[in-house]
């Protein structure tokens, strides 16, 4: 089963300041934390993919009907908290892995080396479905 | 067939008894494959080239013998080494492969201690001789996400630490149901998926009927091990109508039955008549014999719903499945009107929950019923938590066409 775990730059459940105000031992750890959390889910045969998106600055939303020149807005933009930061697209056996995944996640260190505690938004990518004996339809 | 391939598919057929007679003479089950893998890649290169040697098993297990050695010459362990040096004075000259090696290399790799998602790639690469790339390109993974999933379970088996023969008798058959579990997983996948973009995929429905075949081969009177090749032969016959151009799915009733293969059905209704007449009746031989009805009749019309709901009510004792149940109920509706089958439905409530499948049963049978208004919101459900996109094309264009019927009266 293939799970995208997501996050945005939305508000998270701890005082945790942005991290432009971190002392930078703390940003380090806060990416070694990233890196091993990878590393291991890639020795676990887990990872597919994992990718932190540039920042709100860089982002453009785009619009076109198709037919004339398509409207282009750059950021920032006042909604940026909803934006995607990053992703890990993960491989796994069960639901219940991908939601440890997401928990691991969401605890990684933050100012102080205190956990963040950032939303993961845990989604099911479509694919091949769970395994059935005579479907009907035909499927 | 063009020479690389005609090779390519010796050296799946060798790779097991190379496997086999490596593990035989120096054990190491893991350092092994490995050192199986590299040479299948060794011959993979050099034989279209330089011409297939006139042994090609004994080039292999030589290869790889040679792989072995370098790879303990290299290694720091002493132990390992001098481990290996013991056995290689204890060696046969030129072992030649047993009869059963494939048999207990697939009881290896599909061993109770691994999960289905480990087995199968194991099965594919020791077994079935695929590269590590062939298989992680069939899951849609990285290469090393694939090789570090195969090395796991390959530390796994290890740490089993089971010696390389089949399993005592009184665990056979346990352990052969977690093989043909494995291999009837490892169809579904391919077949789940078959058609459209992903045809590296269905391949795998491919591979799992050869190992199948390869297993029928080495137990030719398990009646379960026959019922699940010819459910497999029986199911990958209706491959060919079971999906348009573009690759959406054409349900069982509508597809053009023209296009089913006339060859795998005999074979397939050969093999499950000959299994049930052994009077040991299984899972897959029952699954068999429900495909077999349905591969039979020459039209949707002509279907013996009768049969397939006795065959449903015993497969549905026999493992208590409420997947079983669900399939049953659309054979109870053909037979003895949608009431029946929606009245069945009514109990799998607690066991399926939300499962989009009884949401779709649930929609047919309505819909059957004359009642499209409820047919149409269980089919916006069961498209809403399918987790299939083509599943999700059929169901919501389902629903949108009964809308605009609906509409249009």
């Amino acid at each position: 089963m293939r799970f995208m775990l997501l996050q945005n730059y939305g508000e998270v459940e701890s005082d945790c300041p942005p991290i432009m105000e971190w002392a930078p031992g703390d940003i380090e750890a806060h990416i070694e934390f990233q890196q091993a959390l990878n590393q291991e889910l890639a020795e676990r045969g887990e990872l597919v993919d994992a990718q932190g998106l540039a920042g709100p600055e860089l982002a453009k939303f785009v619009v076109s009907d198709g037919a004339s020149a398509p409207v282009v807005t750059d950021g920032p933009f006042p909604e940026s908290k909803e934006l995607l930061a990053g992703y890990r697209l993960v491989d796994v056996e069960t639901a219940g892995r991908a939601i440890e995944i997401a928990a691991q996640a969401s605890a990684a260190p933050g100012a102080a080396g205190v956990p963040i505690r950032q939303p993961i938004e845990v989604r099911e990518v479509m694919g091949a479905p769970l395994i059935t004996d005579e479907p009907f339809p035909e499927a | 067939m063009n020479a690389a391939a005609s090779i390519e598919g010796l050296l799946r057929d060798l790779a097991p008894r190379v496997l086999g007679a490596v593990v035989r003479r120096y054990g190491h089950f893991a350092d092994a494959e490995d050192a199986v893998q590299e040479a299948l890649l060794a011959a993979a290169t050099t034989w279209p080239t330089d011409g297939e040697p006139d042994n090609p098993l004994g080039w292999l297990i030589r290869v790889a013998a040679r792989r072995m050695a370098d790879q303990y010459r290299r290694d720091d362990a002493r132990r390992r080494r001098e481990e290996l040096a013991a056995s290689w004075s204890l060696s046969r000259p030129d072992p030649a492969p047993e009869r059963d090696d494939t048999l207990i290399l697939m009881f290896m790799c599909c061993h109770p201690s691994l999960t289905p998602a480990s087995a199968i790639p194991l099965t594919l690469r020791a077994v079935g001789g695929l590269t590590t790339r062939e298989i992680a390109a069939a899951f849609l993974v990285p290469e090393a996400t694939a090789a570090q999933r195969i090395s796991r379970a390959k530390a796994k088996v290890k740490a089993s630490d089971e010696p390389f023969e089949l399993p005592p008798p009184g665990e056979r058959a346990e352990r052969l149901r977690c093989v043909l579990h494995v291999l009837y997983l490892l169809f579904n996948e391919g077949y789940a998926s078959s058609g459209g973009p992903d045809l590296t995929r269905s391949d795998l429905s491919g591979e799992a009927i050869r190992l199948v075949r390869a297993v029928h081969a080495d137990l030719p009177e398990d009646p379960e091990v026959t019922g699940l090749l010819a459910l497999m032969l029986l199911t990958d016959a209706r491959r060919p109508a079971r999906t348009r151009a573009d690759g959406e799915l054409v349900p069982l009733a509508e597809q053009d039955r023209t296009l089913w293969d006339r060859h795998l059905i005999a074979e397939g209704v050969a093999l499950v008549t000959e299994a049930l007449r052994r009077g040991q009746v299984g899972e897959y031989q029952l699954q068999a014999a429900i495909a077999a009805i349905h591969d039979q009749a020459a039209r949707d019309a002509d279907t013996s719903w009768p049969e397939i709901l006795s065959l449903y009510s015993l497969l549905e004792r026999m493992t208590g499945n409420p997947m079983v149940t669900l399939n049953k109920a659309v054979a109870a509706a053909m037979v003895h009107g949608p009431a029946a089958g929606l009245a069945l439905l009514d109990g799998l409530s607690a066991p399926l929950g939300d499962h989009h499948r009884l949401h779709s049963v649930r929609a047919h049978l309505l819909d059957l019923a004359g009642d499209s208004e409820a047919a149409v919101a269980q089919f916006r459900a069961a498209a809403a938590r399918t987790t299939n996109l083509r599943e999700q094309h059929y169901l919501t264009t389902k629903a949108a066409r009964l809308a605009a019927q609906r509409a249009a009266e």
